[in-house]
């Protein structure tokens, strides 16, 4: 792990301000997190690699949000926990900024997961197959729901049926603005492309907010 | 009591899973004691100072401390150290409520803002 990079930090001035970005050369790195949803199979943890160093991340939360009593411990056999094992893409543009991808767990369950993950978030790509497309749209409700910008990226699997990017559009009900891009996972120029796809769009509609928060 | 399956069998190699909870390292704790919140990008570093008064480092609040030599991002500390998210979330509250740990550097509002997108973007072109 190249944390070797960083430097000793001897600031607190970011506590009360939002991500600082004033990096001298002793500082924290600005970190960012995009997205990566879509169905099961769909090809995030491939998008992932492709760009990026892939590590584990575990999390076993705590089914309710009751601190559970040191009493309770005692009982081991009462599932308490939910343990969700997902991994992480890592793009260290620098010593200076640390981009993370996060793949959310797709099954409805882990929802809990999913407000930690888009909290600060750039915005998410929806991973899109066109032999399920319906996957996607618990996804696409989360997105809209929340006001996290997206966009999609068809995943063009070998042997998938092709569709013109405005077909998958209306299959999908999207709002015109949302941009759909085609895209081979297992490449890292295509994924780039939905990166820079995700972060131009996402810089447009955040400077005029009435263009993406349209439900 | 030790795990058994279905045909009676001691049930607890390595491929059981580790065999303390993992909330035991947290003493049940599932939530820090602390008001910070910690999220996922957040950057937290050791201050290097001791602890005060009763507490006394766990050998997971030792491993913490010891990674956060540097600044830290809170996802490849949990990463690093191969403890589930929910217990570093509480060891991290320890630290800071002792002073021996700080953020520096927080996500404190939902969005990030245009500086932060266009040094993304920037980074991704040059990829």
């Amino acid at each position: 792990m190249d944390l070797n990079r960083y430097d000793g930090a001897r600031h607190d001035s970011a506590r009360h301000g939002s991500a600082r970005h004033d990096n001298g050369p002793s500082a924290a790195p600005s970190t960012a997190k995009i997205l990566i949803a879509g169905g099961f199979g769909v090809g995030k943890t491939t998008l992932v690699g492709s760009v990026s160093e892939i590590r584990p991340l575990r999390t076993e939360e705590p089914l309710s949000d009751r601190s559970v009593g040191i009493d309770d411990t005692q009982g081991l056999s009462a599932k308490t926990t939910t343990t969700v094992a997902m991994d992480f893409g890592r793009i260290s543009f620098s010593s200076q900024l640390v981009l993370y991808l996060f793949g959310t767990p797709g099954q409805e369950r882990f929802w809990f997961m999913w407000d930690d993950l888009s909290y600060g978030a750039i915005g998410a790509v929806v991973m899109a197959d066109t032999r399920r497309v319906a996957d996607c749209f618990a996804s696409i409700d989360y997105f809209e729901r929340n006001d996290i910008p997206f966009i999609v990226a068809v995943n063009c699997f070998e042997g998938a049926p092709r569709f013109e990017a405005d077909d998958i559009r209306i299959a999908l009900t999207l709002n015109p603005q949302v941009p759909v891009l085609l895209c081979d996972a297992r490449d890292r120029e295509s994924v780039k492309k939905v990166l820079i796809g995700l972060a131009r769009y996402v810089m447009l509609s955040r400077s005029q907010p009435s263009a993406a928060s349209r439900g | 009591m030790i795990p058994r399956d279905s045909q009676g069998a001691r049930w607890f190699d390595e491929e059981a899973g580790p065999i303390v909870r993992p909330y035991a390292v947290t003493k049940g704790r599932t939530l820090p004691d602390s008001s910070a919140s910690f999220g996922l990008i957040d950057v937290v570093v050791a201050t290097g100072e001791g602890p005060s008064g009763h507490f006394r480092p766990g050998p997971e609040h030792r491993r913490i401390l010891s990674v956060c030599r540097r600044p830290t991002p809170i996802v490849d500390l949990t990463s690093e150290i191969d403890l589930p998210l929910g217990v570093v979330r509480v060891l991290l509250g320890d630290l800071t409520n002792e002073g021996m740990l700080r953020i520096v550097s927080a996500q404190r509002q939902p969005v990030p803002d245009q500086r932060l997108l266009r040094m993304v973007l920037d980074g991704l072109e040059s990829l």
